[in-house]
């Protein structure tokens, strides 16, 4: 073998160290988590820390037999429905705005900057400022609309990005191509630019879902009488905590974990067609 | 279609210059490919009207207003702001209170403060995974999969991550055993949940993974080759990071500041889960007021959070300019 010069003796020592903190930094942000999971099998006796008092299924059971407070089975529902409503809306206005967005318009500026707004503006000004203005108007709040409207507003601006991003690298040669081949506007976009773009339309379906599936703030005052996932999640927090919520927790985790898998699996395999 | 074509051949084939008014003609068609912008962006701009724009401007207008019991007088006072920032007594030398300010200005003033802390613990605490994920690792698959190891919590619900704290900061918690196993402090402390330390650790968990992306992609997009060049010409390592990859990775910063930023001043849930609803950020203040129907004065509260927010930003944007990155 031979001697590793001081300089790569360096990098492997700098490698190495970069790479501990890196471990740290994955306990840091996935340790309370991990912990919460293997809380939620605590015996039926245990409480929300450890020691383990036997492991059980108890406090799962909990969350599927029908309770007295809150409908969680209603909520995961309504949650559910929610977000793939905001993912659809939002991967359609997000590929519609960058296609506009491809050339100069009047007022583009203007546009971008609002469309950047529902990014920058805290959840709760929006919430406060369209529950009120519902309340003037009579109109009732509900997680279908006013709920809707808000969510919508925070995933827009992902969903653009990922787009922009998408037109930025696109070859509109081949669009032109079609064009001058005689191709209409609806074939070049169904021949051409879809297939090319579709990769980039699934991730920006991602967080169009993933945002709103758990969204809180902007619907703590929007939801009207009946709750999405999150905010039952937080009506339980605050009364006493018991295992049933880290069972919740984890098994609402493990949900947007699958989800995103099945997002990256179809990106993946439609980019992989792409090229 | 077919008619641009033929005004291009024209061209090509060369038998005569093309006719300035026809060439006009052909430039027109060019420019109009594609859908025609109004129908692509009105419905967007629609649903940005009805649910951002008005809303906000909404929130302006009620802050005009005055609460009456079960409906709002929408008759023109100031009274609103007035009770966000005089306080009794203000000016009178033998209160107490003398020259106090009042207890809003100061929840906007902590909330503000205690931000930039965050902040600027969410930088150094995640500079370091960026500049190890762009710039130490070689293989791009590898990239890839760590720096989607890293996000992927962004992707999950931030109160269950919030949630997730309590078992391991409590007093019978996972750390108070590391320390008394390690021989660190004699009994359990109390000081772990329910703080400000708690407070802290957590918003910086939650939102740690928004500086992450941002200076990662601006470090990825360093051409490497600047980084060689500086190495044969015997830059130490030192040198490199300060004067090549900490000025290039700035915009990203810049990005990942306003993100988290903007994030923890509107932050009111966090508080209430591990701080045990004793701190009050101008959001719970927001809530407070919404609860008991006093619109007016949680719409001045708004207003306020938002042009603290504002001055934030252009601070922050003024120190570094991102538009290299847009």
């Amino acid at each position: 073998m031979a001697r590793w010069s001081p300089q790569r003796k360096k990098k492997v020592w700098f490698n190495a160290l970069f790479g501990g903190y890196y471990g740290i930094f994955i306990v840091f942000i996935y340790g309370p988590m991990i912990a919460m999971f293997i809380l939620s099998f605590q015996g039926r006796r245990g409480g929300t820390s450890f020691p383990m008092r036997g492991a059980s299924l108890y406090w799962w059971n909990k969350l599927i037999e029908p309770s007295t407070v809150g409908d969680m089975q209603g909520a995961l529902g309504r949650s559910l429905i929610l977000a793939i409503i905001v993912m659809v809306i939002t991967a359609l206005f997000s590929t519609m705005l960058a296609m506009a967005f491809r050339k100069k318009f009047f007022g583009s500026g203007f546009l971008f900057y609002t469309v950047m707004a529902g990014l920058m503006m805290p959840g709760i000004l929006l919430s406060l400022g369209l529950a009120v203005l519902l309340k003037q108007l009579g109109i009732p709040t509900a997680w279908w609309s006013s709920g809707l409207g808000v969510h919508v507003v925070w995933t827009l601006p992902f969903g653009f990005l990922v787009m922009m991003a998408v037109f930025n690298r696109f070859d509109s040669t081949l669009e032109e191509a079609a064009r001058d081949m005689g191709a209409s506007e609806w074939m070049v976009f169904k021949e051409i630019t879809l297939p090319l773009i579709l990769p980039g339309i699934v991730a920006a379906g991602l967080f169009g879902f993933t945002l709103s599936y758990d969204e809180f703030a902007r619907t703590t005052l929007l939801a009207g009488n009946y709750n999405t996932l999150p905010l039952d999640i937080n009506a339980q927090m605050t009364q006493r905590i018991r295992p049933t919520l880290f069972a919740l927790g984890t098994a609402s985790t493990i949900f947007s974990l699958l989800m995103i898998g099945l997002f990256l699996a179809v990106y993946t395999a439609l980019q992989r067609r792409a090229r | 279609m077919s008619d641009s074509a033929q005004l291009q051949h024209r061209g090509l084939i060369g038998d005569s210059g093309v006719p300035p008014e026809i060439e006009a003609k052909a430039k027109a068609i060019r420019r109009d490919t594609g859908f025609p912008v109004g129908w692509l962006i009105a419905p967007s701009a629609v649903w940005l009207l009805l649910f951002l724009v008005i809303p906000l401007l909404s929130i302006v207008l009620f802050t005009f207003w005055s609460s009456e019991i079960g409906k709002l007088d929408t008759s023109f006072t100031l009274e609103n702001y007035a009770a966000f920032f005089y306080n009794e007594g203000f000016f009178n030398s033998q209160a107490d209170r003398f020259l106090s300010v009042s207890v809003f200005l100061k929840t906007l003033w902590n909330t503000f403060r205690f931000t930039l802390e965050v902040m600027a613990l969410c930088l150094l605490v995640g500079y370091p995974i960026a500049y190890f994920l762009a710039l130490r690792i070689q293989t791009f698959k590898w990239q890839m999969a760590l720096f989607l190891v890293c996000m992927v919590p962004f992707w999950t619900s931030y109160l269950i991550r919030a949630v997730a704290w309590i078992p391991m900061l409590g007093r019978r918690g996972l750390l108070n055993k590391l320390l008394l196993n390690m021989g660190i402090v004699d009994q359990p402390v109390d000081f772990l949940l329910y703080s400000e330390f708690a407070y802290t650790m957590a918003l910086v968990q939650l939102y740690v993974v928004l500086s992450v992306g941002p200076i990662f992609f601006s470090l990825a997009k360093i051409d490497k080759t600047i980084i060689e060049a500086a190495r044969d010409m015997g830059a130490k390592t030192y040198q490199i990071f300060w004067e090549i990859i900490l000025p290039l990775s700035l915009p990203g910063v810049a990005i990942g500041m306003v993100f988290i930023f903007v994030m923890i001043m509107g932050e009111f849930a966090t508080a209430v889960v591990v701080y045990g609803g004793k701190t009050s950020t101008v959001g719970t203040v927001i809530l407070n007021y919404y609860a008991v129907a006093n619109y007016p004065f949680a719409a001045v509260n708004a207003i306020m959070l938002m042009l603290a927010m504002m001055v934030g930003v252009v601070i922050i944007l003024r120190l570094i300019d991102i538009r290299k990155e847009l």
